[in-house]
């Protein structure tokens, strides 16, 4: 990795730390920070879904996991938030490595893989939902307690900056991997795994090695939103409609790139707020949003966000 | 036939069943070290499940592969990869999405963790096959030869010390498959023996030292290509029963 690399990354760090300076509003920091925990999250389902090919359809698994981890040993188990934090991203990226051993040491691809990684998310939801340990149905609060040292915040701008800081790392993170031989294999096994067998890649360990990373990366997504909210239940935590955001947010702005998710989740959600201040909240509206524009993605060529604006500059 | 050696690759008594159909029957064989050795035979006859078998794709269903004196039967394509296996596929299989740098970078990550010495790798081994002037297009957008050579370069960025080719010179025109001969026996000089399955026989007989001949699962002559050409038993397996006789009448 050179200076070169990081030097986007950088400038998108310092530009969009300067937002809560002119973004006082409560109702737009809110927004900002929730559109960065779904960033963070894409991020992890870019590293699987964008450069290894492996749609996941249930990266709920993983955020859901990191979210009740961090909330339950705080709660029951008196640790503090910051370690509480790191295990349950280690929680997550385990659970990753479970699930990614089962299908893909059975060899399962393509549909077969999105299939299983949904049903592993929905029962988790369903244990969620019924366990005592994750406070069931009535879901589970992590006390209100405003200190720095219990990683709650008086103001919104200070979360904004550590999820800014958090969406930063995995951008670098990103990076290194385009960067690393574990990337290029990644990549190769996304492209064709027979040929990448062929010239010494271990495809299961690369993949295992994906997946765990891709989970830690959507399980700190989900931490960050339990410490956030403070709440949860099995709905929000192990709920589709994260696993839905993860991956719609890459396709749309660039699966397997490195600022992908981010483009495409900012885009996303401005477009869901925008047409939410336009008319009134109309229940459902975001996804009518997020349906149309992954129908416009996928049917025109270039795919995604920056292809369309390759596409437009060729034209002029 | 040749005896076995067990110095370098040998193969004994290997059968494939797929289902009701043997594949491949009792085939036994070596490969020298240093050589060029080909692998014939008609259409249907075995050559790539045979091939697939070495490379570690498929598990044979009774039989032994010995490397370097070593078993290796059904040992998995990446184990054998980085034992200094290293396969081309008859279908190109390249990596479409990549640049042609990267693609060959692949391979070449292989013995070489760090990204600049893979990069280096992959300009040096583009250089050997002829594809420096292509190395930042994307693969998809290469010919069926330049495809071909990439197929080629890939492997030999493993480092490989046997390299299997599986038809890599199909599809290809007279004029390159000349081209594409002397880089063959360039890599052969450069210390990696070659085994190739090949149906232009015009280049197995200038390339290969030694031939095997593969006949409906079946080892049926081995030797070098002039003395098998001459075979009856192979000439019969190309063109129908009888035909030895019927040929040596005319003559």
């Amino acid at each position: 990795m050179t200076a070169k690399d990081l030097l986007p990354i950088a400038l998108f760090a310092a530009v969009a730390a300067l937002l809560p300076l002119f973004v006082t509003q409560n109702t737009w920091l809110n927004f900002a920070v929730f559109t960065l925990i779904i960033c963070l999250a894409a991020q992890g389902w870019n590293i699987l879904g964008g450069y290894g090919g492996q749609y996941s359809f249930g990266h709920a698994a993983f955020f859901g996991t990191a979210a009740y981890a961090t909330a339950i040993l705080q709660m029951r188990y008196g640790m503090n938030a910051y370690p509480a934090f790191a295990v349950g991203v280690a929680a997550a990226s385990a659970v990753g490595a479970v699930i990614g051993f089962l299908s893909f040491r059975s060899g399962l691809r393509g549909s077969y893989f999105a299939l299983v990684t949904l049903a592993f998310a929905e029962v988790f939801r369903v244990l969620a939902n019924a366990s005592e340990v994750t406070g069931g149905a009535a879901g589970i609060l992590i006390k209100l307690d405003v200190r720095p040292a219990n990683f709650q915040f008086d103001s919104r701008a200070s979360f904004y900056w550590i999820a800014l800081g958090l969406v930063t790392a995995a951008l670098v993170v990103t990076r290194a991997l385009e960067r690393s031989r574990l990337g290029a294999q990644l990549v190769a096994v996304r492209e064709n795994e027979n040929a990448a067998l062929a010239l010494g890649v271990d495809a299961l360990r690369v993949k295992l090695s994906a997946i765990a990373l891709s989970a830690a990366i959507t399980g700190a997504a989900g931490a960050l939103y339990a410490q956030y909210f403070l709440y949860l239940d099995a709905n929000i935590a192990y709920g589709t409609w994260i696993s839905v955001e993860a991956l719609l947010a890459p396709i749309i702005g660039g699966a397997g790139t490195v600022f992908g998710p981010v483009l495409g989740g900012v885009v996303l959600h401005g477009l869901s707020e925008f047409t939410k201040t336009l008319v009134g909240r109309i229940p459902g509206l975001d996804l009518v949003i997020f349906g149309v524009l992954l129908i416009l993605v996928v049917r025109f060529p270039p795919r995604e966000i920056p292809g369309l604006i390759r596409m437009w500059r060729a034209r002029r | 036939m040749i005896e076995p050696d067990p110095a370098f690759l040998s193969v004994h008594s290997v059968s494939k069943r797929f289902g009701g159909l043997l594949a491949v029957s009792e085939a036994s064989f070596t490969v020298k070290e240093g050589s060029i050795t080909g692998l014939i035979g008609p259409n249907g006859a075995g050559k790539t499940t045979l091939f697939a078998i070495v490379s570690g794709f498929e598990k044979p269903t009774s039989g032994r592969v010995l490397w370097r004196g070593e078993e290796i039967t059904g040992r998995p394509p990446h184990r054998l990869a980085q034992d200094g296996i290293a396969r081309t596929f008859q279908i190109v299989q390249p990596f479409a999405g990549l640049s042609v740098r990267e693609n060959i970078a692949v391979g070449a990550f292989l013995r070489h963790r760090r990204r600049a010495d893979a990069l280096a790798v992959a300009e040096q081994v583009a250089e050997r096959v002829g594809l420096s002037a292509e190395l930042d297009k994307p693969a998809a957008a290469l010919t069926v030869a330049g495809r071909k050579r990439v197929e080629l370069a890939k492997a030999l960025a493993t480092q490989p010390k046997l390299l299997l080719l599986d038809e890599v010179l199909a599809g290809l025109n007279p004029s390159e498959v000349r081209d594409i001969v002397p880089v063959v026996r360039a890599i052969r000089d450069g210390g990696i023996t070659v085994f190739m399955i090949e149906h232009v026989m015009q280049a197995v007989m200038n390339l290969c030292e030694a031939v095997h001949v593969l006949a409906q699962g079946r080892i049926i002559a081995g030797g070098t290509p002039a003395e098998v050409v001459r075979d009856p038993a192979v000439i019969e397996a190309y063109l129908g029963h009888g035909a030895a006789t019927r040929l040596a009448s005319h003559a």
